[in-house]
């Protein structure tokens, strides 16, 4: 659990990135499957496994689909390394889901479930949304619930419990023959055992060798966030498009972040097309958050997770998609290979890396650089 | 020092407001470009929502993510 100790937002994330009701407007998507390798690499995790993603429509009325994804993990990152021993685990995550359309009114009902060995999250998503406005506008709301079981390998009796509910609402403008712009927000609240049972804070301690020692981390048992984000495709002349995003969040831990991203699609005639994106994400700390507290039990929350400190990040991604023509592919509409690539890059203001030798408190910051990878095969039929 | 050309303003939005008629600006047949497949704003769905996984890992946010939408808004 350790690696990706935020996997319990996942299954309440995926059915909202997956369900495709809340902003697509009034058409079914098309029915199409993907069949891909993703890898994760950087700070001592590696990430790897496949994803299944199909979609079948029945009678421009109904489309169901289904994704099946695993994550296989290695992990010897600096909070293994520094508080427990490296290890490996595998997260088997399946999503199945319906969309129903209705006239202009799009209505989609999801489902997620994710199993590891210490973690099982599940999560249901209802949305509905209309289109209005000549069709220029669209309207879309939904909700998800998620309800989790957080265990322990190291402890068998332990089990804690998790509640999830996600509102979020989402408009979709065409502003011009060219342009379209979607405004998003989400409301997430959390109840029950969110920190990692595993993880530790770290404070300064004379009676210790190296000056500090350790404690179990506490967090509160309630978190309320909100996001909301603003985007636009704008569509070039030469046949191209480019895409802007920006997203602002604060929850009640005392966190607030935001991040932009900005992004080029550009088709070229014989079948290939480019994809160049970059984003910028920086965040402040929660307020229970600090790298090494001046003593044992200093307050009644207490974290030293880096995703809860300060820090900034760049991701810079390219990728490569070539459409195979239809007579390799005889039996489909179409069907296209694809390659994508990013470079994520972290640097941390006030989480420090306690594997170099130093007085505590004054170790280097911790920098994170990560390659991530996504292959995969689509077709359409 | 504002008041007065608020008020212009006010009148001059009131004046065109009451012959305004908000209609959908963009037809049916205008809309081959934004129904082109590049104007997506996740052309991808399961690659686009494994980002949003690492991102979700890594980081504090969460919420509000793209996924779906773009297209032309044509039934």
């Amino acid at each position: 659990m350790a690696a990706t100790d935020r996997r319990s937002l996942l299954a309440l994330a995926l059915v909202g990135t997956l369900f495709a009701a809340a902003a697509r407007g009034a058409i079914l998507p098309e029915d199409r499957a993907d069949v891909m390798y993703h890898g994760y690499d950087g700070g001592g995790l590696e990430v790897s496994g496949p994803s299944v993603l199909v979609r079948k429509g029945f009678a421009d009325k109904l489309s169901v689909w289904t994704n099946y994804y695993v994550d296989s993990i290695s992990s010897a990152s600096i909070d293994v390394v520094t508080t427990a021993s490296p290890y490996s685990e595998e997260r088997k995550e399946t999503s199945v889901g319906a969309d129903y359309l209705y006239g202009k009114t799009f209505m989609g009902l999801s489902y997620t479930n994710s199993e590891e060995s210490d973690y099982t999250a599940n999560a249901m998503r209802f949305g509905i949304s209309q289109d209005f406005f000549g069709d220029l506008t669209t309207l879309g709301i939904s909700y998800a619930r998620g309800w989790d079981e957080v265990r322990q390998n190291t402890d068998s009796t332990f089990g804690e419990d998790i509640d999830r509910q996600s509102y979020r609402v989402d408009l979709s403008q065409v502003i011009t023959k060219n342009m379209v712009m979607s405004v998003n927000y989400e409301g997430i609240t959390d109840e029950g055992f969110l920190n990692n049972p595993y993880r530790s804070v770290r404070y300064l301690d004379p009676s210790s060798a190296n000056g500090y020692s350790y404690e179990p981390e506490v967090y509160p048992h309630t978190k309320t966030s909100s996001a909301t984000a603003v985007r636009a495709l704008y569509y070039l002349s030469y046949h191209a498009s480019a895409r802007g995003e920006f997203r602002y969040y604060t929850d009640t831990w005392g966190t607030e972040a935001w991040n932009a991203e900005v992004g080029y699609v550009h088709p070229l005639p014989n079948g290939v097309t480019l994809d160049l994106h970059y984003r910028y994400y920086e965040q402040t700390a929660a307020d229970f958050y600090s790298d090494l507290f001046p003593r044992q039990g200093y307050q009644n929350f207490l974290a030293r997770d880096k995703e809860l400190s300060t820090f900034s990040s760049h991701t810079l991604g390219f990728g490569v998609t070539y459409q195979l023509g239809t007579r390799l592919v005889p039996f489909f509409k179409k069907a296209e290979v694809s390659l994508f690539a990013d470079y994520l890059m972290i640097r941390y203001d006030d989480f420090r890396d306690v594997r170099a030798a130093a007085a505590p408190g004054a170790e280097p910051l911790y920098e994170l650089e990560t390659t991530i990878l996504r292959a995969f095969v689509s077709v359409w039929y | 020092m504002y008041r007065l050309p608020l008020l212009c303003l006010l009148v001059v939005c009131g004046a065109g407001c009451s012959n305004l008629k908000l209609e959908p600006w963009v037809s049916p047949y205008e809309r081959n470009n934004l129904a082109d497949p590049i104007m997506s704003f996740s052309r991808d769905p399961v690659a686009a929502s494994y980002m949003h996984h690492v991102y979700q890992a890594r980081e504090g946010a969460r919420g509000a993510e793209g996924g779906s939408g773009g297209g032309c808004g044509c039934n």
